[in-house]
């Protein structure tokens, strides 16, 4: 049984989530990885990672790419043969490599864009969404979507106004206070 | 009977998955089923807020379930992420008093409390499989699906991890679809993921699970693929010709909403079912609708089974959903 610390606090760090625990009894068997429908992009397999967890190389696994591929299918949750909650590791992954500085714009640019306008307006509208985040990270790709855009627009399908909750301020002061308090569940 | 739940309709049904709130307020209407939209309701973060900052996202999400009037104790969402996302703050509240406390002190900065367990989270497909017999749905059906050949397709959070349905290879949608007449396939990649939000962050990949997805469904022949999520539609039908420049094919599959095909077998003008918002067209669908192939041509032939061939699993039956 691998022990989290005085040798690994690294382990203590990832496994600090409702569940986590569950990682120390993980037996490598590697269904997870198997089970993967995004697992060919991952520089790691879920597997390999949680070794390398155990092996306490926070730096290799907080740069690995294995997370970001991750879709959140639980696929490898419920599949699992020792109940790690895999998907809400993957998230806790996530939220410790950009804590540590380890991402690109480009990937994690899409989520803060779709929070940015959660904490504006507090919904979310499809167009301001994908135009902001792809003119900003990939404006080549944005031109051939073009045709995509416009098929969605024409069909009513894009908002370009987005609706303002009339609670905003209240949410605000929610989400400010829930960051407050912060904590690592 | 009436049927009272709280409704979460979320972001994309508001604009990008309108025909699938239209749809199923109309069925909900056939059926007897009242929805109170919760007042004011917010973002549920999809799967964008966990990634960022945990207590934040659950706050998010609990703030709907608080403004949920006390007289209601479920609330029935047609999104996947946005059910998904309620039921599980709500399930994480209750096993983990620290995080109940942390998000109520969170809830309080807006004079908010949420009971964990007071509200039960419901997905719409849930709600129509599991409330209702299949007699209660059959005695609507004025125009029978027949002659539709049809891929139910559920995705991943519909039924999974939380599901009552079989988490790899669910058969409710099925049984709701062969209910209202249609003829239903084997769809083999029915609970598999549509990529979510890959196609912002990594086209091949992305394009590479829809073609998986789309090309499976083109072999079995179907007229339509049904789906219960807005994220899956929106993947599997606005990017269907980027994935064709991709791989050099040329599927034309169109991608509907259960609702949708619910409404069609109750009889109401698919106007009324956001019909027409759909990239690829459902027109052919419509057509099979509006003229129905002689009720003989389409009565299922018993497949001749060979003596020496391997056991094959009985049909589902139509009796139970």
């Amino acid at each position: 049984m691998p022990e989290e610390t005085p040798t690994n606090p690294f382990l203590a760090e990832v496994i600090a989530i409702p569940g986590g625990e569950r990682l120390k009894s993980c037996i490598q068997c590697g269904t997870c990885g198997g089970s993967c429908p995004s697992g060919e992009a991952m520089d790691h397999t879920p597997r390999e990672l949680f070794a390398m967890i155990m092996a306490g190389m926070r730096e290799e696994v907080l740069k690995s790419n294995t997370f970001w591929f991750c879709v959140s299918c639980y696929y490898c949750t419920i599949r699992c043969p020792q109940d790690i909650p895999i998907t809400d590791i993957m998230y806790r992954l996530k939220r410790l490599a950009i804590q540590a500085g380890y991402y690109t714009a480009s990937i994690t640019g899409f989520s803060e864009t779709f929070v940015g306008q959660v904490e504006t307006y507090g919904r979310s509208f499809e167009l301001g969404l994908a135009t902001g985040h792809y003119l900003r990270h990939h404006p080549i790709q944005s031109i051939r979507m073009s045709p995509l855009m416009l098929g969605m627009v024409t069909r009513g399908r894009m908002s370009f106004t987005p609706k303002r909750i009339q609670g905003i301020r209240q949410l605000r002061a929610i989400l400010r206070r829930a960051k407050e308090l912060g904590g690592a569940w | 009977m009436v049927r009272r739940y709280a409704y979460y309709p979320g972001c994309s049904l508001e604009r990008n998955a309108a025909a699938y709130d239209e749809s199923f307020r109309a069925v909900a209407q056939v059926l007897g089923i009242e929805l109170v939209e919760i007042d004011d309701w917010n973002c549920c973060g999809a799967t964008e807020y966990f990634s960022l900052d945990l207590l934040p996202a659950y706050a998010l999400v609990a703030r709907n379930l608080a403004m949920i009037p006390p007289d209601l104790d479920q609330v029935v969402a047609p999104c996947s992420a946005c059910y998904y996302n309620m039921y599980k703050t709500d399930k994480n509240m209750a096993l983990y008093p620290e995080l109940a406390r942390a998000v109520n002190e969170a809830l309080a900065a807006g004079h908010l409390h949420y009971e964990p367990g007071r509200v039960r989270s419901r997905h719409a497909l849930e709600v129509i499989v599991e409330d209702f017999t299949p007699e209660e749905i059959a005695v609507h059906v004025q125009k029978p699906l027949r002659g539709l050949r049809l891929a139910a397709y559920y995705g991943c959070v519909t039924v999974r991890p939380a599901s009552h349905d079989d988490h790899e290879y669910p058969t409710r949608m099925e049984r709701l679809l062969q209910a209202l007449g249609a003829t239903v396939v084997d769809y083999t990649l029915r609970a598999n993921c549509c990529g979510g939000h890959m196609t912002q962050l990594d086209a091949d990949t992305a394009y590479r699970m829809i073609y998986y997805l789309l090309s499976n469904a083109d072999r079995l022949g179907v007229d339509a693929l049904v789906t219960a999520c807005p994220m899956c539609q929106l993947n599997l039908d606005a990017y269907q010709g980027q994935v064709n420049a991709h791989f050099g094919t040329d599927f034309r599959i169109p991608i509907l909403y259960f609702t949708q095909m619910m409404g069609l077998a109750f009889g109401i003008e698919p106007e009324k079912l956001g019909f027409g918002q759909e990239i690829v067209s459902a027109e052919r669908v419509l057509e099979k609708w509006r003229n129905p192939p002689p009720e003989e041509e389409t009565a299922e032939r018993r497949p001749r089974r060979r003596e020496t061939g391997l056991p094959m699993p009985e049909p589902l039956p139509v009796g139970q959903l």
